[in-house]
């Protein structure tokens, strides 16, 4: 327990008061960009703080989902309630996202975690600033330019820079894609730790075993509707549509 | 042609002598163009930085004439400058024409839209791909400003070269507020007019050397600066 | 680290704004003289104002511009003292009020140069109009001021003298340079064209080419300069009394030997004729 709790560096993680995010309740959620419909009329009730993966196929608007309700899109019409209250940027700030393509600043390692921990009102912040860097094992490569770093260190980095923030609710966009197992090991095994910390995560993944390793619950995305919503269990074991068959079939969607 | 070689001749003998005359002159033009860079730097980066990002009503209409107000002649800058520094003019109580004060203004005037587009045209692209980052992050305008500045430094050195090059070869405008005063204000440009008008134009293409070889030095010392980094930072 | 790098440059340009000694020194005593750059790119000034600033420790700052642009930056109070040979745009700015007085100060000559090879055969005659007739009649280039300066404005008058409206010729053997006397002589040169010229720009004058003086002596041909203080009660920025002691050196004995004693090629190019106040 005590290891769980020495991530990141954020003690606060654990001690973790004050309103809760959750729930999330997304009514109706329509997003239409260029005459197409590209999610329709989405509802979803997220209570508990249960893992949350989201998968469906290629195009089915899963990215744009995680950026509508981290309000970096505005819905077309809808409603996006985080414990009832609309997106704000108070909303925003108790969050953080790793984007599919991360985006680094033109500095070093460190100058991009410090950047983002110059964000919020920290104390302490070269300690967590060095905690950070240890515990994604970037400690090395500290003073190398963000830019020059292979993938995998880039997405560690981007995943490090999520957590410096001490966000309440942390939404990945397939954090491991094109990652060697070890760092694929590595970041989930980070990502447990956060989740026992008591953060609320959704997981963009197309890998069914990290899926299943991870996930506690599982929606699925579809034609930019949810065509299914359950227990990780049950959606790997039976999954209770069609879609959701034909996709751990490993049949293509279209 | 025979001008030509004396020239070089020419200029080469001066540098080498370190001639008084083209010390002086060639230390005023750069302490008058590095002031007005520093100026127009201090107003035009944020500014253009500010017109990339921020959207506000009337933001095209600053954002057209900056870019406009890059092709402003020298001389009509000069005029404007002298008419409101003159004795006669609504500033002629700071007694500022006819100094190196007055060339500084003009050339601020004339090569801060320079910075003002050219930055926002860079920080415009470098915005495209942080904004969804930032705003993801939340980070308020003031520290997305400073971010973007100082992540697209070495395209701004760029620009700031561009904005020096401008300025150190202008003629037009410091010669009519600046007046060509022997020791006071007589810089390279006005300083090659005067002997183009002599027809001293060996000396003058010589002097135009020199100014040539300053603009190298410059622009090789800040290649250098860039490149020294640059072999650690791959964009 | 980068940051120090970044700072050194800044500081590095800070010093050269800083340090050097043009935007923060100021002389103590000194006056603008508005002139003309025919005196300037002659070297006069060059040759006697160390003489008169050792002597009274004024810094003596020459602008040299057209004379049309030294009246009018004059006019505007831009100036202590107006230095220029063009008399009657003179005697009119001393009635409007802008000078104190108008002095005489020296005279020299100008002459009509032109391509030795003399398409117009003007060498050798001293009727200054009729020599311009020729160049007319002949339509050979002939290069203007086209500035509104004191050449050009007696330039002008030869031409009404001769009979001609060269403005109807203007673009094709007429050529208006719009600029000095300097660049006017480099475009002669260039072009083999006639110009006129005054004779101090003429003999500093370092391009000449083939070109060659070949009409001059002409009583209509000379060229008087005068000299005015601008009028503190128009702008009481003038530095009356400093200005007031350079005309008083430029006029009295020491000022009408020195501009006596400069000389180009053992040749003097200016004849001093100050004799007080003028009153036509
Ligand atoms: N800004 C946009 N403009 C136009 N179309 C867009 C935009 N953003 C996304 N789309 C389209 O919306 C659809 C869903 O995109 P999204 O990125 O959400 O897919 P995804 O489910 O994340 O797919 P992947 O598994 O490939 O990452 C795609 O067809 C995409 O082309
Ligand atoms: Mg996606």
């Amino acid at each position: 327990m005590s290891e769980v709790l020495s991530f990141p560096g954020h003690a606060p993680l654990k001690a973790r008061t004050g309103r809760s995010a959750l729930p999330l309740s997304v009514r109706q959620l329509t997003f239409r960009t260029e005459g197409i419909d590209i999610l329709r009329g989405v509802n979803l009730s997220l209570e508990s703080n249960d893992l949350t993966v989201l998968m469906g196929p290629n195009g089915a608007g899963k990215s744009v989902f995680l950026r509508l309700i981290h309000g970096l899109l505005q819905p077309s019409s809808g409603d996006i309630r985080w414990d009832g209250a609309p997106l704000s940027k108070a909303v925003r700030r108790s969050q953080a996202l790793v984007f599919q393509k991360p985006v680094l600043l033109r500095r070093s390692v460190r100058a991009n975690l410090s950047f983002a921990l110059g964000l919020r009102g920290f104390v302490n912040r070269s300690a967590r600033l060095e905690q950070a860097l240890a515990d994604s094992g970037l400690a090395d490569l500290a003073d190398r330019p963000a830019r020059v770093l292979s993938g995998g260190e880039q997405q560690r980095l981007a995943l490090a820079r999520a957590l410096i923030l001490d966000p309440k609710v942390l939404f990945l966009d397939e954090p491991t894609a094109n990652l060697d197992p070890a760092s694929v090991l590595m970041i989930e095994d980070v990502i447990g730790r956060v989740r026992a910390s008591g953060v609320k995560i959704i997981l963009v993944t197309h890998d069914a075993h990290q899926a299943r390793r991870l996930g506690e619950e599982v929606v699925f995305l579809h034609k930019g509707r949810v065509s299914e919503h359950s227990p990780a269990d049950l959606f790997f074991n039976q999954p209770q549509s069609a879609e959701a068959e034909a996709y751990l079939n490993g049949k293509i969607l279209v | 042609m025979q001008d030509f070689a004396h020239s070089f001749v020419l200029a080469g003998n001066l540098i080498l002598q370190a001639d008084a005359a083209l010390v002086e002159i060639v230390g005023l033009s750069l302490q008058v163009t590095a002031t007005a860079l520093v100026v127009s730097a201090a107003i035009g980066l944020p500014l253009g930085a500010i017109l990339a990002i921020a959207r506000f009503p009337g933001r095209m209409v600053l954002v057209v004439l900056s870019n406009a107000l890059m092709g402003l002649p020298p001389v009509v800058v000069g005029l404007t400058v002298y008419m409101l520094l003159s004795n006669a003019g609504p500033l002629g109580v700071l007694g500022l024409l006819y100094t190196p004060t007055a060339m500084v203004i003009a050339q601020s005037i004339l090569i801060t839209p320079i910075i003002i587009a050219l930055t926002r045209q860079v920080i415009a692209d470098l915005h495209q791909d942080y904004s969804d980052t930032f705003r993801s992050m939340v980070v308020p305008g003031h520290t997305a400003v400073a971010a973007l500045l100082w992540d697209a430094r070495y395209s701004l050195m760029t620009v700031l070269l561009a904005g020096f090059g401008r300025a150190i070869a202008e003629v037009g405008a410091v010669m009519i507020v600046g007046g060509n005063i022997n020791h006071v204000t007589r810089v390279m440009t006005t300083a090659i007019a005067l002997e183009t008008s002599k027809g001293e134009l060996a000396l003058a293409l010589a002097l135009g050397i020199v100014l040539l070889l300053i603009a190298f030095a410059v622009n090789g010392s800040v290649a250098l600066l860039r490149g020294a980094e640059r072999s650690l930072v791959r964009v | 680290m980068k940051l120090v790098k970044f700072l050194c440059a800044g500081f590095l340009a800070a010093g050269i704004v800083l340090t050097g000694p043009g935007l923060t020194a100021q002389a103590t005593d000194f006056i603008v003289v508005q002139s003309t750059t025919s005196t300037q790119n002659s070297g006069l000034f060059d040759a006697i104002l160390p003489e008169f600033e050792e002597k009274t420790g004024i810094d003596v700052r020459v602008v040299a511009v057209g004379t049309g642009q030294a009246l009018k930056n004059a006019a505007n109070g831009d100036g202590d003292v107006l230095l220029v040979h063009a008399k009657p745009a003179e005697l009119t700015f001393v009635a409007d009020g802008f000078g104190v007085e108008r002095l005489d100060v020296m005279y020299n000559d100008f002459v009509i140069v032109g391509p030795a090879d003399d398409p117009a055969g003007i060498k050798g005659m001293t009727d200054a109009p009729a020599a311009m007739k020729q160049i007319a009649g002949a339509e050979a280039v002939f290069a203007s001021r086209g500035d509104d300066s004191g050449t050009h404005k007696k330039e002008l008058a030869l031409w009404t003298e001769a009979g001609i409206d060269p403005a109807d010729a203007s673009g094709t053997w007429y050529r208006e340079t719009g600029s000095g006397m300097g660049a006017t002589l480099n475009l002669a040169a260039g072009k083999g064209a006639y110009t006129m010229s005054d004779r101090a720009t003429w003999l500093a004058f370092n391009n000449k080419g083939n070109l060659a003086i070949l009409a001059e002596g002409d009583d209509r041909l000379f060229n008087q300069y005068g000299i005015i203080l601008v009028n503190p009660d128009r702008h009481p920025s003038v530095k009356a009394g400093l200005g007031q002691k350079f005309i008083d050196w430029l006029t009295g004995p020491d000022g009408q030997k020195a501009i006596a004693s400069f000389k180009i090629g053992g040749e003097q190019l200016f004849f001093p004729n100050a004799r007080g106040s003028t009153t036509n």
